[in-house]
């Protein structure tokens, strides 16, 4: 193993996943991760949810900071990097320290995107992305009385229900004519807006916000929606308009972009010394044959181990089912595949009303599985997925749609 | 604090003194348990806290869940009679001693 120092951009799952796992693989030289936001790192997905009204940040962190020190992982927290030198394998930290690599690993993951309309800085209008965001947000929620969320996905949705569950009036405005349009099926997408409406929180879908005013004190009042014109009022706006990968360092470097930093099964960029991995990462999923980008802890663990194990002498193509969640009031939403490339549905025959089970399909193959509490399914949608052989639409019609009856015929035949 | 005895499956034991009021995937990862993984930070959708609990501590645990019975169908390694999520077991003073073993595969 001549490849002494590893440096990992990025504090977040995956830069901390690929520190933990290099040592897991037997890798003895140094390993340095540059995170940009201070404090040790930690789970970003109970920041939209549990944390709310749970608020304990220990139980946030992936590892105390003993562990950080019993393996030799070097973190620098609070501090961004500027550049990357290809051509002297280094890179330039915003204070100018100059820190050289054998192996570079950049997991930078996303930032939120901006949206350009007026208002946007009056107080209380908040994002939602770092554990100080949420510990802003948390604070001003106890003195609101009405939020309008503007985006109505997964982590305005997510927001939405625990406002809500605070006592605040919600509103949600969304550009789509669905929630989650982008992410989910129509049925998946109906279920979570009876589910919110029936909580009373008010959706606006198909609109856009026009801008956002305040009172002379600087505070937050309204928004004002574009096509209707209505004013919605809000003590509390916080902006969930997705994300855009964190990727400047990489494109400036002259690394290969593709939607987010293109690598190959073993996530190498263009530069052999190179590798990128997690919500900055584009790969091509096997299974599709289609390049992507995805958001998800599932991805940032996994090539997180992948580059691990390449790094340290044990390459392996990457090829992994990917799989989602969100929990909203208590209703679990859970994706396996990229459902996202169906052209066909499948809605199962429901035993509650509470639960909802979405297959999809595309050229008559199975390609992935929408559940609501239905875990069973999801689980089994995941086997079925893993397996070499492709599952047809025919073969779940003549089995009734039962996942069950699938995974355990063909992972016998198979 | 609370003691609380992991065994992996290569039958080595770790202690750890784990906070009350955390749950069981909480402190395992606090306190560096290597087997147990905890993909979904505790949402009971991922099964990568599964652990076998060792009597007399599993009966007084808290039953298994509609959800939680679910999660157990789909573990990597086998599922047995003390099989749980240990992200839905709470640490408390109750538990103090209790002996978990940790499955080959999460």
């Amino acid at each position: 193993m001549t490849d002494n120092t590893i440096v990992i951009v990025g504090s977040g799952q995956a830069g901390f996943q690929t520190a933990a796992s290099l040592r897991t693989e037997g890798f003895e030289g140094e390993i340095v991760i540059i995170g940009a936001e201070p404090g040790l790192p930690y789970q970003r997905p109970p920041l939209s949810k549990t944390y709310f009204v749970d608020s304990d940040a220990q139980r946030l962190l992936f590892r105390k900071s003993d562990f950080f020190e019993k393996n030799r992982i070097e973190l620098l927290q609070n501090i961004r990097v500027t550049r990357i030198k290809r051509d002297k394998k280094q890179v330039e930290l915003e204070d100018g320290r100059i820190i050289s690599y054998d192996k570079l690993v950049l997991a930078m993951g996303t930032k939120n995107r901006d949206l350009p309309i007026p208002g946007t800085n009056f107080e209380n209008v908040l994002q939602l992305r770092t554990l100080a965001d949420a510990d802003k947000l948390r604070q001003a929620a106890k003195g609101a009385s009405g939020a309008v969320m503007i985006g109505g996905g997964f982590i305005g949705l997510e927001v939405a229900s625990v406002l809500r569950g605070l006592g605040l009036d919600v509103s949600i405005v969304e550009l789509e004519p669905r929630v989650m349009a982008r992410s989910v099926s129509e049925p998946v997408s109906a279920f979570f807006e009876n589910m919110h409406t029936a909580m009373g929180v008010k959706l606006f879908l198909g609109e856009r916000v026009a801008s956002i005013q305040g009172n002379a004190q600087g505070q937050v009042e309204t928004v004002t929606l574009g096509g209707s014109g209505a004013k919605l009022a809000g003590d509390l706006v916080i902006i969930c308009a997705g994300v855009v990968p964190d990727i400047q360092i990489a494109a400036d470097a002259g690394l290969a972009i593709e939607n987010g930093i293109r690598v190959d099964e073993y996530m190498t960029t263009n530069d052999p010394d190179i590798f990128s991995i997690g919500d900055c990462a584009a790969f091509v999923h096997t299974a599709s044959g289609q390049r992507v980008r995805l958001e998800s802890v599932q991805n940032a663990l996994d090539q997180a181990k992948c580059v691990a194990a390449k790094i340290a002498g044990h390459p392996e193509a990457y090829d992994r089912v990917p799989w989602f969640w969100s929990d909203q009031a208590g209703t679990k939403l859970q994706i396996a595949g990229l459902t996202g490339q169906a052209d066909q549905w499948y809605e199962k025959q429901s035993d509650s009303p509470k639960k909802l089970t979405v297959l999809a399909f595309k050229d008559s193959q199975f390609v992935g599985a929408e559940t609501i509490n239905n875990a069973s399914d999801h689980m089994t949608a995941r086997k079925i997925l893993a397996l070499q052989d492709k599952v047809s639409f025919k073969d779940f019609e003549s089995r009734g749609f039962d996942l069950r009856q699938i995974a355990m015929e063909k992972a016998r035949t198979g | 604090m609370t003691k609380i005895i992991f065994v992996d499956f290569k039958g080595k034991k770790t202690t750890i003194e784990a906070r009350d009021g955390d749950n069981l995937m909480q402190a395992a990862i606090a306190g560096g348990i290597e087997g147990i993984v905890g993909e979904c930070c505790g949402a009971m959708m991922c099964a990568t806290c599964h652990v076998y609990v060792e009597e007399p501590y599993l009966s007084s645990l808290l039953e298994r869940s509609e959800g939680e019975e679910e999660m157990l169908e789909c573990t990597a390694s086998e599922q047995r009679t003390n099989s749980r999520l240990s992200c839905q077991i709470k640490i408390g003073p109750d538990i103090e001693g209790m002996i978990v073993h940790l499955p080959e595969e999460q």
